[in-house]
């Protein structure tokens, strides 16, 4: 253990970052694995969904609305609407990472929240390409081979719940979330927006479309202007704007 | 939509979504409305989706006792600052011990 520690401490901090935060995101594939075999698609869809789409919220936006019965073309927008964050990051990525051509298209299946974070939070251009690069890889192996253990078992075992992986995947969601609500009090009236709006019309619209309607939160928030003072609790006016 | 379908539509779209930032021209990114959504818009659905996967199934609302405290045991590991791996197990371990112990 030592061995590996020293190891481990031997490492740039870059390839460090990139090893931590990969091994932990991609454990979360079990999850998923087990998510997506559980409501109902087979082992070789989750694991082309881990493969191709490798974005864990939209993959678990999507077997979430399989398995409450919805609408499937419903849940494949939910993912969509989920991965556009991956464009945002993108954008921001693009002058830091300032790859061209084919490299540009190999690294764009690696544009996660994991490897923006680690890449964006680096110094120099070699910095964050080495940054990117290992958590690409490091979280694209734990991934893929995680699900792929979780949706053999969950094929095997059947009813899983006895393992509790159906609190995990909210557990996931809820992570993912805590950085941004430490953001300011726009984000968390915008997260308690969303929640309400999707509890709000879960009895009355199939499954996946309140989710798609919470992004209305967002929407709000996007035509209230940055900077403006607003009372707590009230609904904030709303400004005038072109 | 077969199943198959949705995945390759999930899949093809996300990589599109992922490419279309890396090369879309910069001048995207100083539209102050479309980065504000875009910035913003993650922080409502994954709200809604944490609410919808403790609370719903399906069109139901239920209130899965062993699954809510996972959620909560979850939410008391991410206050104390445990690591993103931590925060799962604590979550699934909850859930499957209080199930073990006959509640729900």
């Amino acid at each position: 253990m030592s061995v590996f520690l020293r190891g481990v401490a031997g490492l740039s901090a870059p390839t460090r970052n990139g090893l931590g935060v990969g091994i932990a995101a991609g454990l979360s594939g079990l999850a998923f694995g087990t998510a997506a075999v559980a409501a109902g698609f087979s082992v070789a869809q989750s694991s082309v969904l881990s493969l191709l789409a490798f974005t864990g919220a939209s993959q678990f936006a999507l077997v979430g609305v399989a398995a409450g019965g919805g609408n499937l073309a419903v849940g494949a927008v939910g993912a969509l609407l989920l991965g556009s964050r991956n464009t945002l990051y993108g954008l921001r990525l693009s002058h830091v990472l300032g790859w061209r051509g084919l490299r540009r298209v190999f690294a764009a299946h690696g544009v996660i929240d994991e490897s923006a974070a680690v890449a964006l939070a680096q110094r120099s251009q070699a910095e964050a390409r080495t940054g990117f690069l290992t958590t690409f890889v490091t979280t694209f192996v734990c991934w893929n081979t995680t699900t792929l253990i979780g949706a053999l078992a969950t094929e095997r075992i059947g009813d899983t719940s006895a393992f509790g992986l159906d609190a995990a995947v909210p557990a996931v969601f809820l992570a993912l979330l805590w950085s941004r609500l430490r953001e300011g009090a726009r984000e968390r009236w915008v997260a308690l927006g969303g929640a309400v709006i999707a509890l709000a019309a879960t009895p009355f619209l199939p499954p996946g479309v309140p989710i798609l309607l919470a992004s209305a939160s967002a929407l709000v928030a996007t035509l209230i202007p940055a900077r403006a003072p607003r009372p707590e609790g009230g609904t904030p006016d709303r400004e005038v704007r072109s | 939509m077969s199943l198959w379908i949705a995945v390759l539509v999930t899949a093809l779209g996300c990589f599109a979504l992922k490419l279309a930032g890396l090369a879309a021209p910069q001048r995207l990114l100083n539209q102050p409305h479309v980065q504000r959504f875009a910035a913003i818009v993650p922080v409502a659905l994954l709200a809604a989706l944490i609410v919808l996967e403790t609370f719903a199934a399906g069109q139901r609302i239920e209130l899965d006792a062993p699954r809510l405290a996972g959620v909560s045991a979850a939410a008391l590991a991410l206050l104390l600052r445990a690591p993103f791996l931590l925060v799962l197990v604590v979550a699934a371990a909850t859930t499957a011990s209080l199930r073990l112990a006959g509640l729900g």
